[in-house]
C-alpha cells in the first residue's frame, strides 16, 4: 500500500512507531498530486515548499522526543475561501485573485500548530454559492470517479482531493450543504459541525448565520482527529461556542441497540434515484438488525426549506459581498468617481452566480419587501428548527440521502440555476436548524459512482455521528471505496 | 404569484453597486423571477407569532473583555490596497466629482 493511500490515523501511526518520516508522506502526496491533479484539477494554488517545510519540522521535533499531535506529519488540504497568511486566499473569485491575506484563518492556525503540512489551496465555487464547483472563476474540478463528472460543491476541490490520494484530510465549508454534498459525490465523509462549534474567523464570509467549516475525511476516527483540533471556543469569532470540546476520538464504539433513528421521509423521497433511496435502506436495515429502534418521521417544514435558504443566504450574502469595492484588496477596475469604481469592479469581478445572489439578497432585503422575504424566511427557519427539536425528543439520529443522485454530467445544470438549488435539497434545512450533519458514504451506484447518506443529530452531537459512521465503517460499508477508476487508466490503483 | 423582475432589474443593480449590461439584465429578469417564484413558497405557511430566528442556537452574546489588543502593522493591512497613499488607502475624488446619480 502506498503512503497517500492510508488514512490520516493509520499515517500517523506510521510515524509514531518511527516507521514512515513525516518528509517521505509528504513526499508521496506531493508526487500524488503531481501525478493525478492534470486530470482533477483539485486545486488553485499549491503549496509543495511550505509543505516540506512543515513535515522537516515535524520529523526534527519528533526526533528529538518532542509530544506531538496525533496529526503532526499527516498533510492536509485547505479550501481557498480559509485565510492563510502570506498565501493566496481567492475564494475562486477574479475580484480576489490577487489577495494575499495578511493573517490566518483560526482553524489554518490550528492545523500549523498541529504540525499539518499545507499541500495547497482547494478550488472551490465562487465565494461558495455553487453545487458542483464549475462556479469558479478559475478551472473546473472533476470527480476522480469519472472525470466527466462533477465533484459536487461548493467545496469540491476538497473533497476531489481527498477522494484521488492527493490529500489525507481536508478543509471545506458548509453553509447549504457545500461539504456534505460533494462528500457524498466523492465517496467520502463530510462533516458540518453544530453551527459555532469551528471558529469562523478567517474564513471569508457567504451566509453568516449559516456558514460553517467542516472536514473532508476517509473513515470516522480521521474525522474525529481533524473535528478535535479545529473545535472549540475562540475569542476572535462571537459565535463561537463556548461550549467543551470532548475528544471525538477516544470513544467511537457504538450499541446500537441503543440508538433511536428517524428515517426522514422528505429526504427518501420517491422522485429521488432508486438506488440512492435503495443503499440508505439497507444501512439503516443494518442498524434496525442491531437492535436499533427505526421509524418513519417527517419534518414537516422540510419543502419551505429551500425557499427561505434561498432568501436568507443570498440576502446575508448580498451584505457580505459589499467589502468588494476594489478600494481596501482584490481587483480593482478603476473609474473616475466612487459610484463607477464600486460598480464596475463588481460588475467585472463577480462570476454569474455570485450576482444571480447579490440581486436577490439586495431585492429581499430592500425597503418594502423586507417584511414580505427576508423577515418571512426568518420565521419560517424557526419553523424549521422546531421540527427538528421534536424530532429530536424521540430520536438520536435523523437519516436521509445526502443527494437525490449520484454526481452529475459537467454543464448539465449550469445553464438551470434553479435545478442547481434543488441539489442541496437534502442537505439545507440541517444549516438553517445549525445542526450536526456527516454524510458517510454508503455504496457504489450501478454507474460506479458513490452514493451518500446523510446523518444529523441534535446540536453539539457530533459524536453520536461519528459513532454511526464508525459503525457503518466496522460493517464493511464502505471499505472498498477508495477508488478513482477514471484516473486508473493505465492500471493506474 | 409570479415576480415581475424586469421592473425591478436596474433599481436592484443600482442598490447593490453592480455594473450589469443588457444581456445580464435580460438573463436576471428570467433567472430571478423563476427562483424567487419558487423562494414565494414561504408565504403558504401562517407565521402570525412566530419570532424570526436570527441566532440558532439561544446562547448570550459572548463579549470579550474591553482592552486594546495590538492590531496588525500598518503597512500588512495595506499590503493588498489597488492604491494607496501615505499610509492611506486611496479612492477617486469625493469632493471633485460629478455624480447626477446621487
Amino acid at each position: 500500500m502506498k503512503l497517500y493511500e492510508m488514512s490520516a490515523t493509520e499515517l500517523s501511526l506510521l510515524q509514531v512507531r518511527g516507521e514512515v518520516s513525516a518528509v517521505e508522506i509528504t513526499r508521496s502526496f506531493l508526487d500524488r498530486i503531481e501525478e493525478v491533479e492534470p486530470s482533477v484539477n483539485a486545486f488553485i494554488t499549491l503549496s509543495p515548499t511550505a509543505a516540506m517545510e512543515t513535515a522537516v519540522g515535524v520529523d526534527k521535533r519528533r526526533h528529538r522526543g518532542d509530544k506531538l499531535h496525533p496529526l503532526a506529519g499527516v498533510p492536509v488540504a485547505v479550501k481557498d475561501n480559509l485565510c492563510t497568511n502570506n498565501m493566496l486566499t481567492t475564494c475562486a473569485s477574479k475580484v480576489l485573485d490577487n489577495f494575499i491575506p495578511p493573517y490566518s484563518a483560526t482553524v489554518v492556525t490550528a492545523l500549523h500548530e498541529a504540525g499539518m503540512p499545507l499541500l495547497g489551496k482547494t478550488n472551490m465555487d465562487e465565494f461558495a454559492m455553487g453545487s458542483s464547483t464549475e462556479n469558479s472563476a478559475f478551472q473546473v474540478t472533476r470527480n476522480p470517479w469519472d472525470t466527466e463528472r462533477v465533484p459536487g460543491g461548493s467545496s469540491g476541490g476538497s473533497a476531489a482531493a481527498v477522494a484521488a490520494g492527493m490529500a489525507p484530510l481536508a478543509l471545506g465549508s458548509d453553509t447549504g450543504g457545500s461539504v456534505r454534498q460533494p462528500a457524498s459525490f466523492c465517496g467520502v465523509l463530510g462533516l458540518r459541525p453544530t453551527y459555532g462549534r469551528v471558529s469562523r474567523y478567517g474564513l471569508i464570509a457567504f451566509a453568516s448565520s449559516l456558514d460553517q467549516v467542516g472536514p473532508l475525511a476517509l473513515n470516522a476516527h480521521d474525522c474525529a482527529l481533524i473535528l478535535n483540533l479545529i473545535s472549540g471556543h475562540d475569542p476572535l469569532d462571537s459565535t463561537s461556542l463556548p461550549e467543551p470540546v470532548p475528544d471525538f476520538s477516544d470513544d467511537l464504539e457504538l450499541d446500537p441497540s441503543s440508538l433511536r433513528i428517524g428515517l426522514i421521509r422528505e429526504n427518501l423521497s420517491e422522485q429521488f434515484d432508486p438506488e440512492v433511496r435503495a443503499s440508505v435502506l439497507k444501512c439503516v436495515e443494518l442498524f434496525e438488525k442491531n437492535g436499533a429502534l427505526v421509524e418513519q418521521v417527517s419534518l414537516p417544514h422540510t419543502d419551505y426549506g429551500l425557499g427561505a435558504y434561498y432568501l436568507i443566504a443570498p440576502s446575508e450574502a448580498s451584505s457580505n459581498l459589499g467589502r468588494y469595492d476594489g478600494v481596501r484588496y482584490g481587483f480593482n477596475a478603476g473609474g473616475s468617481d466612487l459610484e463607477t469604481l464600486f460598480s464596475k469592479t463588481r460588475g467585472e469581478g463577480f462570476g454569474a452566480e455570485v450576482k444571480r445572489r447579490i440581486m436577490i439578497g439586495t431585492y429581499a432585503l430592500s425597503a418594502g419587501y423586507f417584511d414580505a422575504y427576508y423577515l418571512k424566511a426568518m420565521k419560517v427557519r424557526t419553523l424549521i428548527r422546531r421540527d427538528y427539536m421534536t424530532a429530536f425528543e424521540k430520536y438520536d439520529l435523523l437519516v436521509g440521502a445526502a443527494s437525490p443522485t449520484p454526481a452529475f454530467k459537467i454543464g448539465e445544470k449550469t445553464d438551470d440555476p434553479l435545478q442547481m438549488y434543488l441539489c442541496d435539497v437534502c442537505n439545507i434545512t440541517d444549516s438553517l436548524a445549525g445542526v450536526p450533519s456527516l454524510s458517510v458514504p454508503v455504496g457504489l451506484h450501478s454507474g460506479g459512482l458513490p452514493i451518500g447518506m446523510q446523518m444529523t443529530a441534535s446540536p453539539f452531537r457530533e459524536g453520536i455521528l461519528l459513532k454511526a459512521a464508525a459503525y457503518l465503517e466496522e460493517a464493511g460499508f464502505y471499505r472498498p471505496l477508495r477508488p478513482q477508476p477514471g484516473l486508473a487508466e493505465e492500471g493506474g490503483l | 404569484m409570479t415576480v415581475d423582475f424586469r421592473k425591478e432589474v436596474d433599481y436592484v443593480a443600482r442598490l447593490a453597486r453592480l455594473d450589469l449590461d443588457s444581456e445580464e439584465k435580460e438573463r436576471m429578469v428570467g433567472e430571478l423571477g423563476a427562483i424567487l417564484k419558487t423562494a414565494q413558497k414561504i408565504r403558504e405557511l401562517d407565521t402570525e407569532g412566530i419570532e424570526p430566528t436570527s441566532h440558532v442556537l439561544d446562547l448570550p452574546a459572548v463579549l470579550r473583555e474591553d482592552k486594546v489588543k495590538p492590531s496588525l502593522p500598518l503597512n500588512r493591512v495595506l499590503q493588498n490596497a489597488p492604491h494607496r497613499r501615505q499610509g492611506y488607502f486611496r479612492v477617486p475624488s469625493i469632493t471633485a466629482s460629478e455624480n447626477p446619480a446621487e
